[in-house]
């Protein structure tokens, strides 16, 4: 380590902090390998990896900028992304708090619970008026710290004269808090801090878990149309270029697009020549397309060749690409409604404990028992139908099934999205890039050593999607590429250089074959390599487990009807080609009609609105920001199993979130009737409560080996 | 019985460390990359790895 230098251009310069999104790594090699490759760039004051999240965080001097860290990450084998910073910590900071208030509950609880024995096993007069005061001093400042979440949740609900779960329980515990202070005061026989402060901890543990969930899965997912370029060079009227703001541009200004930029706003091409663009963002066709002068252009396609010049004719909200924004977001507001299974129940539940609490009350002050004895047996009430098991049924069996999902390589974003996953019975798939891989791989098998070094050196130089499947294809065989000097890049031609006095090229070859090919030139050999968008491994494997589990599978595609019915012939599904984002919306309509709800299957941007319309969504970590940010579910790696997976896993989970709620409801039809008539002592309260918090969380657990038994 | 003014005093004391303890481990970021820390005992020292 050169520290000492390091600190001095670190004193000369202000560094900046910049996190990546890499989702690619998978072992302990991928984090040495990113970590030192980016630390031995010039200007990298510091690079640390967090596996978990899958991001690396880059401390660096103003030399660099995300462009130039995503460019060295992917000459180190890894796409990547910069993210933004903001919405993940606030994330983690709910996590954070949440975890905060459960340790303090925890030590409140086993603190008081220590006295509590000793009182129930007997102890009196001073010594039990020492430990209900020494409880009260624990009680009420934990009380105090571990029930904001509750308190104000529930002060929210209130203030817009709605009820939630927080209703009850915050009662239950402001009410049992200030029952067992006037009770420590007046030298009472019972004390209900340790029912209090237990109640608190439960309820926690299960929120916590809930927080969790959404945390780990939401850190992979970028923000919505990152890719649109957010800035462009104008040119001027005296040939000058100046850098404009996307917001900033105007219908009839004349961008100048560099090679490998992406376009900030729709327009026409005004050039001499074809241009080369790559349009896979908004259709998520892999290939690069040529585009004639004179014809549309739209905002987040990559221009790939030299400079081209574009006339602005829409920006901002009316390009094509926010219309698709657009559609996706009314799209989503049909889901928006969907009920979570535990709001459901609690909706019905509050209303329920805060009668049936009352009437005990009331019930108990006409049998005139005194209002003393009338609001212990309403505090029983209410703390033993305090939903503790209610509370942990859902969050307890979602985090357990996501959990065993992540490690099979699909992230679940939330709880509702897991049973939205349960309720499928038709799923419709895309073709590029869900069904197949979605790049173009090479057939490297006819090459030398030499001649896969030299072609993986001009590759790695070129943005040409070919050149990126080349390089990926040629790194995952671990080639060293050869020192090229004198590259060169001729649209339409290809790429050359030369390795000391040899002529290197990456060139299109003369006679046309069947599929992309690239013909590779060192000094006067020369070798064919082909390159196809191969179906992923084990798709026909994963549509066989889906219909098994009842769920049909059909295809739609933006892509040519011949290529879809090669497709559909092949993996024995209907499919339709050539569907526009509205067709797919409109196949979607039909079968919702017909009263299925349909899992979307999805990468393009053109997918989006699908996605979010949906009953339920899942995207390959390969798709686009936007296609991510709308599915429910993202798979991640070549294997289309996840996707199967997902669906079964999700049907168990929901058995067991079953399961969970029988077993609560079924505990509450026992003791409340025991409580209602004044026959629950702290004690019977308190190891009701653990006993069946831990039951629903044993029978949560078991879904861990429910993704592993399911796998191959 | 008053061998109590001890031992609660204690057993607060010893919760209490636990508890700032699990703390410290929060702000200090113990938890922020579990499985991070599980695969960086298999990366080797700088020289061991072949470039």
């Amino acid at each position: 380590m050169n520290a000492p230098a390091v600190i001095d251009t670190a004193a000369a310069a202000p560094l900046t902090d910049t996190r990546l999104t890499v989702p690619g790594m998978r072992c302990a090699g991928c984090i040495a390998k990113i970590e030192r490759g980016l630390n031995a760039l010039e200007g990298v004051f510091q690079a640390r990896v967090n596996f978990s999240a899958k991001r690396v965080a880059v401390r660096h001097g103003p030399s660099l900028d995300e462009d130039d860290l995503v460019e060295a990450l992917r000459h180190l084998g890894f796409e990547a992304q910069a993210v933004a910073a903001d919405p993940l910590v606030r994330d983690g900071k709910e996590t954070r708090a949440l975890l905060r208030a459960l340790a303090v509950a925890g030590f409140g609880m086993m603190n008081i619970m220590l006295l509590s024995v000793s009182v129930w096993s007997g102890a009196g007069g001073v010594t039990r008026e020492l430990f209900h005061w020494l409880s009260a001093i624990i009680a009420l400042p934990v009380v105090a710290y571990a029930g904001r979440p509750f308190f104000a949740s529930a002060a929210m609900a209130l203030r817009y004269r709605r009820t939630n779960m927080d209703v009850p329980i915050s009662i239950g515990v402001l009410l049992a808090t200030g029952l067992s202070l006037y009770e420590t005061v007046t030298g009472g026989q019972h004390a209900y801090f340790d029912g209090a402060v237990m109640l608190l901890f439960f309820l926690l543990a299960g929120r916590a878990l809930d927080a969790a969930m959404r945390g780990r899965t939401r850190a992979g997912i970028g923000a919505l149309l990152g890719r649109m370029g957010r800035s462009a060079g104008v040119v001027q009227p005296d040939g000058s270029i100046r850098r404009v703001a996307a917001d900033s541009l105007e219908p009839g200004m004349l961008m100048l697009v560099a090679a490998g930029e992406a376009l900030a706003a729709d327009g026409v091409l005004e050039d001499v020549a074809a241009a080369t663009i790559d349009n896979a963002m908004l259709t998520g066709e892999s290939l690069p397309e040529q585009v004639a002068v004179g014809a549309d252009i739209h905002a987040g396609a990559i221009n790939l060749m030299r400079p081209i010049r574009v006339r602005v004719t829409r920006t901002g909200s009316d390009t094509a690409i926010a219309e698709i924004a657009r559609l996706m977001d009314e799209a989503g507001q049909s889901r928006n409604r969907y009920v979570r299974i535990a709001d459901r129940a609690s909706r019905l539940y509050a209303p329920a404990v805060h009668a049936l609490a009352a009437l005990a009350f009331i019930g108990w002050m006409i049998a005139g028992a005194g209002w003393h004895q009338s609001l212990v047996i309403a505090i029983a009430v209410l703390i033993i139908t305090c939903p503790c098991a209610m509370g942990l049924a859902v969050p307890a069996a979602q985090v357990v099934a996501s959990g065993a999902l992540i490690r099979q390589g699909l992230l679940v974003k939330d709880g509702s999205a897991l049973e939205r996953l349960a309720g499928v019975d038709i799923a419709l798939f895309d073709k590029t890039g869900t069904l197949t891989l979605g790049e173009m791989r090479a057939d490297t098998g006819g090459l030398s050593d030499e001649q896969k070094a030299a072609a993986l050196s001009l590759a790695q130089a070129s943005r040409h999607p070919l050149s990126i499947g080349l390089a990926k294809s040629l790194m995952a065989e671990g080639i060293v590429p050869a020192a090229v000097t004198d590259i060169r890049e001729m649209e339409g031609v290809g790429i050359s250089g030369r390795i000391g006095m040899r002529e290197i090229a990456l060139e299109r070859p003369q006679a046309g074959g069947d599929g992309p090919q690239v013909q590779l030139r060192v000094g006067e050999d020369a070798a064919l390599i082909r390159f196809a968008d191969r179906l992923r491994p084990d798709a026909p494997a994963a549509l066989a487990r889906l219909r098994s589990l009842g769920v049909g599978a059909s295809m739609v595609s933006g892509d040519s009807a011949a290529a879809v019915a090669r497709m559909s012939e092949h993996l024995g599904i209907p499919g339709e080609g050539e569907v526009a984002p509205a067709g797919k919306l409109g196949a979607l309509a039909t079968l919702k009609a017909a009263g299925h709800r349909l899992l979307m299957v999805g990468d393009g941007l053109n997918d989006g609105p699908a996605l979010a319309a949906a009953y339920a969504s899942i995207a390959p970590g390969t798709a686009s920001d936007a296609s991510q940010q709308a599915a429910d579910a993202v798979f991640i790696g070549e294997r289309l199993m996840p996707v199967a997976l997902a669906v079964q896993v999700a049907r168990r989970t929901m058995a067991i979130v079953r399961q969970n709620f029988g077993f609560a409801i079924g505990y509450n039809i026992l003791a409340v009737p025991l409580a209602l008539a004044g026959m629950v002592t702290p004690l019977i309260a308190a190891v009701a409560m653990s006993l069946s918090s831990l039951v629903v969380v044993g029978n949560s657990l078991r879904l861990a080996r429910a993704a592993r038994d399911h796998r191959a | 019985m008053s061998v109590l003014i001890y031992l609660i005093p204690v057993a607060l004391l010893m919760g209490g460390a636990g508890l700032a303890l699990f703390f410290w481990a929060m702000r200090d970021g113990q938890f922020e990359d579990l499985d991070g820390s599980a695969n960086r005992i298999l990366i080797d020292d700088e020289e061991g790895e072949d470039a």
